[in-house]
């Protein structure tokens, strides 16, 4: 299996060794990069030009790692006693599968997307070590041995905000998404729109790349708030024209709020501009 | 040749373990690259480095490294990967290769080789020589690939080869260059770290909830506090030399408020002498008085100072050195106090590490301090935190 890239997703030629590193010698892939530069999309990208499935666990600050190998739900079980029913005396009953254990019983191997990793407990890559190196694990209450039937492709992102453990980091390959350079970008915008006017193209991004650069930003604009922008300069008909200028500096581009979604970020970019009109004039 | 690259690696401090060098070579033993130096680079990136911070560190060690190997005479060829590879088996002997063929193969290889690696730590430490002895060209050995990368004479061509580590394009990722704030998020993981630990232990309904519904008795269980028991009592110079420096510094640790239980706040001038002040536009009128300060707030409290010590050697040493008023005490008696009260007591400095040797006060202060001046690198924050959480 080797994964040569898509013709709905951007690769880099380094991203692109790394997921293969990754695929032939099974280890987890760790794709690090600021929001929006394409990790989640990555492994659903990779899923499906392989033609295999994706399984997505997505991690909140309160995911414990347990939930990604099974949960009982022993307060179900209580209940049912109480109330008779016959179900409760399988304990298979109140066994929840986990994002992993389902992935390990999969026929064919699969994708496994570990979103965010990030955002849980700093311990959480760690209660995970053994059963990403082993792919398997125990379930005691029905004493039973999850055994990986085929390794699953595993990719784990991360948005940089806390840092993970050394003996997590080992077992993994590691790529670091950068953000985009304008040919990148360039690329990318043409996937999600083929038909997009060379000339709209170029002057969206080079004010696109300008906005990226005002100092200060709370939330610079990236490849998202990129593409959601140039969707509604195309629903609303606006051309080039409207988007140049001599001195961009002293104009507002038109619907500016869907690149900057902090409303701090719109005050301050408003204020930049005024003051260099005001100085201008 | 790969152990060389390995150790120069090490030489350069970048944190390789021999694991991550074993999955290099079995990669490559698993042809997921062709004999091409850039896939050679990408790869030994995305096995070896798990850090951006540590890319621009790896570029200039691979720099050397492919620097060295073109260094050989007499080389006007390629660098056969296969050759890099084959490198690595001839650490072994004929007969190691064959008791690893019986016993087998890649896995016992593997094994073998990591007693080898740590063997041969020492007597590799020299580090500059590619390549083995004997002059035997191992290019001729070997053979090499028309469709690899050349090198050597032919110069210009060379150099025009698009080489992805030397242009350092992961130069403002390096943990040594000064906080920005694109480096400031990286910061706050670290106070971040420091922050979690010494977490205290809190009631934990559902674990117990279910763990009674599962014994059937009621079964109370804890488990460590999602914000920690960690109390700093920051205090932050806004002397003029400061403005550059202060915004800075401010968004730093005002965003890393939620992460502390207590967090308190204050301000002074230059140096301390008898108050600090909570809002700097007020500081005349409500000041506080430091005695208040060393009194309320308890020893375990840890003390940060952030301030770039910049000033008259007076400001510091005599009684009335102060800029302001007239104060009746010393300023290093002040500074003394505090890390008399305080055991875990630091100081941060925003002005380059450099410039710190020829400022007399900096020296002064950092000698106040017991030596615990760092500078507001992420670098220097990690040891910060460190020394910090000792
Ligand atoms: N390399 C790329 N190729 C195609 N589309 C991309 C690429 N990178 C980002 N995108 C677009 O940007 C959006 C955000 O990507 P996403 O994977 O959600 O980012 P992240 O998970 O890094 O925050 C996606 O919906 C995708 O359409
Ligand atoms: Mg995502």
């Amino acid at each position: 299996m080797r994964f040569t890239g898509s013709a709905d997703y951007v690769s880099t030629d380094d991203l692109t060794l790394a997921v293969n590193a990754a695929i032939t010698l099974q280890r987890p892939l760790l794709v690090k990069g600021e929001p929006g530069t394409g990790k989640t999309m990555l492994a659903v990208q990779v899923a499906k030009s392989l033609g295999v499935p994706l399984l997505e666990w997505h991690i909140k600050s309160t995911t414990k790692a347990q939930q990604g190998l099974y949960e009982y739900d022993a307060v179900s079980r209580l209940r049912d006693s109480q109330l008779g029913d016959a179900k409760v005396h399988d304990i298979n009953n109140y066994i929840i599968k986990g994002m992993l254990w389902q992935a390990f019983t999969q026929d064919k191997p699969c994708v496994l997307l570990i979103d965010e990793v990030d955002k849980a407990d700093i311990e959480f890559p760690n209660d995970l070590l053994r059963e990403l190196d082993r792919m398997e694990f125990y379930v005691y209450e029905t004493r039973e041995l999850v055994k990986a039937k085929q390794r699953p492709i595993v990719f784990i992102t991360s948005n940089n905000e806390k840092e993970l453990p050394d003996a997590f980091l080992r077992r993994c390959f590691f790529h670091y998404i950068r953000f985009p350079d304008k040919e990148t970008m360039e690329k990318i915008v043409q996937v999600h729109y083929p038909n997009l006017k060379k000339s709209l193209l170029k002057e969206a991004m080079e004010v696109f790349f300008e906005v990226r650069e005002v100092p200060g930003m709370k939330k610079k604009p990236s490849t998202s708030e990129l593409l959601d922008w140039l969707k509604l300069l195309l629903a609303e008909d606006i051309g080039p024209d409207a988007l140049r200028s001599k001195d961009r500096k002293t104009i507002i581009p038109p619907l500016h709020g869907a690149l900057l979604k902090n409303e701090q970020d719109v005050h301050l970019f408003e204020r930049l501009v005024f003051m260099t009109r005001a100085k201008g004039a | 040749m790969l152990i060389d690259f390995f150790l120069k690696l090490k030489s350069h401090r970048l944190p390789v373990s021999i694991k991550e060098y074993l999955t290099l070579l079995e990669a490559m033993e698993r042809n997921v690259i062709g004999p091409d130096i850039n896939e050679f680079y990408y790869l030994s990136r995305t096995s070896l480095v798990k850090d951006e911070a540590n890319f621009d560190k790896f570029d200039r060690a691979f720099a050397e490294f492919w620097d060295g190997v073109q260094a050989v005479p007499g080389i006007e060829a390629q660098i056969p990967l296969e050759w890099l590879l084959k490198q690595v088996e001839l650490t072994l002997t004929e007969e190691e290769k064959k008791q690893i063929a019986a016993m087998g193969g890649w896995e016992k290889l593997m094994e073998t080789l990591k007693q080898r690696l740590e063997e041969q730590k020492a007597r590799h430490q020299g580090g500059s020589k590619w390549i083995g002895t004997g002059g035997t060209s191992p290019f001729g050995a070997y053979g090499y690939n028309p469709e690899g990368i050349r090198i050597g004479q032919d110069k210009s061509r060379n150099r025009s080869a698009v080489k992805v580590w030397d242009q350092r394009e992961y130069r403002n990722l390096d943990d040594s260059v000064e906080l920005g704030t694109r480096n400031i998020k990286v910061a706050l993981r670290r106070l971040r770290k420091f922050a979690r630990q010494g977490a205290l232990e809190e009631f934990d309904l559902d674990n117990t909830i279910s763990s009674t519904a599962r014994k059937a008795y009621l079964d109370i269980h804890m488990r460590p506090e999602r914000r920690n028991a960690i109390k700093v009592l920051m205090l932050m110079d806004i002397g003029g030399t400061m403005d550059d420096h202060i915004k800075l510094a401010e968004e730093l640790f005002s965003a890393s408020k939620t992460e502390f239980k207590h967090l308190e706040f204050y301000y002074f001038h230059n140096c301390m002498y008898d108050f600090v002040w909570k809002d700097n536009r007020r500081r005349h009128s409500e000041r506080t008085r430091t005695w208040d300060l060393l009194h309320k707030y308890g020893h375990d409290y840890k003390v940060i100072f952030v301030g770039d010590a910049t000033m008259s050697p007076y400001e510091i040493l005599q009684p009335g050195g102060s800029v302001e008023y007239f104060n009746e005490e010393a300023g290093a008696v002040w500074v003394k106090r505090f890390t008399d009260v305080y055991s875990k007591c630091i100081w941060l400095n925003p002005e380059p590490e450099e410039v710190w040797p020829y400022r007399q006060s900096i020296q002064i202060v950092k000698e106040l301090m017991n030596n615990r001046m760092y500078p507001t690198t992420i670098g220097g924050l990690e040891q910060a935190m460190k020394a910090l959480a000792k």
